[in-house]
């Protein structure tokens, strides 16, 4: 539990377990108190209340042993601008204990996996926001932890670049390595993680499988392109159509619905559809109603 | 916990603080034109203005019993000034810097406990109080012959006081909001107590009332105990002297771990 010094209660209550090699996403709104969790897991935010553990190492009774189990990407930029990459790394190390001859072995493996090798002698505020992203993850990785804590770590970075991050990330995972990300990119969540929890105002309002969780969307919205133009929505039975522009329909499918049986009733109208998409993605889709509900609820 | 894993958390401790102090060592030489070369300027301004100039008409300075040419007088003053100035500067800027930009947060987030950073900063703030001290006693070395009573007090004496004023550094930068609070203490209290603190004078030279109050400057103690160690004469009782270095030292340490523990103006 969090509640701020000016009585804004970040947390209410968050129970939250996740298994040792996990890929583990945590969603959530802006505000929703992501960053207050993950600050509290790596002591950048004192809990007002309750406990947490990291491998076993209780964080009241055993910080410095729970803390050298972490790696941590945070939200915001946070090394020293006027140092190198190659700097920042080594003395992120020396912090953790590794020695400097071990120290700069990984170094060069972590900036050349992540592309950063070349620029390795270049002051870090010259980097691009892509490279600078991926600085702090070689950082996170310099002691070799047991969790990594991913805070939107592909926040503002292109597809190209989020693409070849999230592999890094997977051999990561599938070296043993239990992973924590909290992104706006559900895509990404839904790509990447195994097992997911959705936070809103402070509490855990959903926490499942990732497949399980898709399978429980009930209904499916489509955007269908049309050849010809359409001045009202045609009528099929059984399914919600809406027009939005002359060429685009809106189909709107329970998971028990064919899209055969609606492609027949248009065809039959005399409608064909050039290309079909879904409206959002379908993590998107849960995540919208999950916090929409809570927001209606409260 | 087994044997080897304290073992383990010792050896990763020792690393860090010898990081912490690689890293301040590395910034004072990578920005050497703002942290080597303005005392070595200031102290040879001082020393042809103050030494050379006024010095000849001041005469001798010190009393009755061991008095010496002004300029030799203040040597050891000026030489103290700048490892107070140096040592407080370097950790007040380079911790408030390290807050103002984040990356703190990599300390923060490390296994370290919070002795060693404090302790890493203060040793970061003593090697740059050194370093600065020895270019000034060369420049010193320059203009005043500087004849050495006590080697011992004199190495106590400034290790001490960069100590003191490092972890002064420290606390002003962990309440330090923004650059002017950075800049306060150093203007406003440390100048004056500096140039009260007998780097130009002897405060036997002063009214009993204005001598007194002198009394309760640290920093005339400290100047005083550095300057026996030099010149063998001081106004101050030595032994008292270290006492209340000592204590100071002990007591700001306490102060800064517990900001630290706390939290106080780095954690949420």
């Amino acid at each position: 539990m969090k509640t701020y010094d000016n009585g804004v209660q970040a947390l209410k209550g968050v129970d939250l377990e996740v298994e040792q090699g996990d890929f583990f996403a945590l969603l959530g709104p802006n505000g929703a108190g992501k960053t207050t969790l993950i600050g509290i897991m790596t002591s950048l935010v004192n809990k007002t209340a309750g406990t947490a553990a990291v491998f076993g190492y209780d964080l009241d009774r055993q910080l410095e042993l729970a803390k050298s189990c972490i790696g941590v990407v945070p939200q915001e930029l946070n090394f020293n601008q006027f140092e190198s990459p190659l700097t920042i790394v080594i003395n992120q190390a020396g912090f953790y204990g590794i020695p400097r001859s071990v120290a700069r072995s990984r170094a060069e493996t972590y900036l050349r996996q992540l592309q950063l090798w070349d620029k390795r002698n270049n002051t870090a505020r010259s980097l691009s926001g892509g490279m600078k992203r991926r600085l702090m993850i070689a950082r996170a990785l310099m002691h070799q932890p047991r969790l990594l804590i991913l805070d939107e770590p592909t926040a503002g970075v292109d597809i190209e670049i989020r693409r070849s991050m999230w592999e890094f990330l997977r051999g990561i995972n599938a070296s043993g390595t239990t992973i924590i990300l909290t992104t706006h990119y559900l895509e990404e969540a839904e790509s990447l993680c195994r097992n997911i929890a959705i936070i809103d105002k402070g509490r855990i309002v959903e926490r499942d499988g990732m497949n399980n969780l898709l399978r429980r969307l009930q209904t499916e919205t489509f955007v269908l392109n049309l050849r010809g133009s359409l001045a009202q929505a045609p009528v099929v039975e059984g399914f919600a159509l809406t027009r939005t522009d002359d060429h685009t329909l809106e189909a709107e499918l329970n998971k028990d619905q064919s899209l055969n049986d609606l492609f027949a009733g248009l065809t039959q109208q005399g409608i064909e559809v050039l290309s079909m998409r879904n409206k959002v993605n379908r993590l998107e889709e849960i995540f919208m109603r999950l916090v929409e509900n809570k927001v209606s609820n409260g | 916990m087994a044997d080897d894993t304290r073992a383990r958390i010792r050896a990763a401790r020792w690393i860090g603080f010898r990081t912490i102090v690689y890293r301040e060592y590395s910034r004072i030489i990578r920005i050497w034109g703002q942290t080597l070369v303005p005392s070595a300027v200031t102290a040879t301004l001082y020393f042809v203005i103050f030494g050379s100039l006024i010095g000849k008409r001041v005469g001798q300075m010190g009393d009755a019993a061991h008095s010496f040419p002004y300029m030799q007088y203040i040597a050891p003053g000026l030489i103290m000034m700048s490892v107070i100035t140096n040592s407080y500067g370097n950790v007040v800027s380079s911790f408030f810097g390290a807050k103002f930009g984040k990356h703190v947060e990599e300390l923060l987030v490390s296994p370290l406990p919070n002795w060693i950073i404090v302790t890493g900063y203060v040793a970061g703030g003593v090697v740059r109080g050194m370093m600065v001290g020895g270019v000034v006693t060369v420049v010193s070395l320059v203009f005043a012959r500087l004849p050495v009573a006590h080697l011992g007090l004199i190495l106590a004496a400034v290790l001490l006081t960069s100590i003191v004023f490092s972890l002064g550094g420290f606390i002003n930068a962990v309440f330090a909001k923004n650059f002017d609070q950075v800049n306060f203490i150093p203007v406003f209290i440390l100048t004056p107590l500096t140039y009260f603190g007998g780097v130009f004078y002897s405060v036997s030279m002063l009214p009993d009332w204005a001598r007194v109050a002198s009394h309760a400057n640290p920093i005339l103690h400290m100047v005083n105990a550095f300057r026996f160690g030099f010149l063998g004469t001081s106004d101050v009782s030595v032994p008292q002297a270290f006492v209340i270095m000592v204590g100071l030292a002990v007591a700001l340490f306490a102060l800064a771990l517990t900001l630290l523990n706390r939290g106080t103006g780095i954690r949420e």
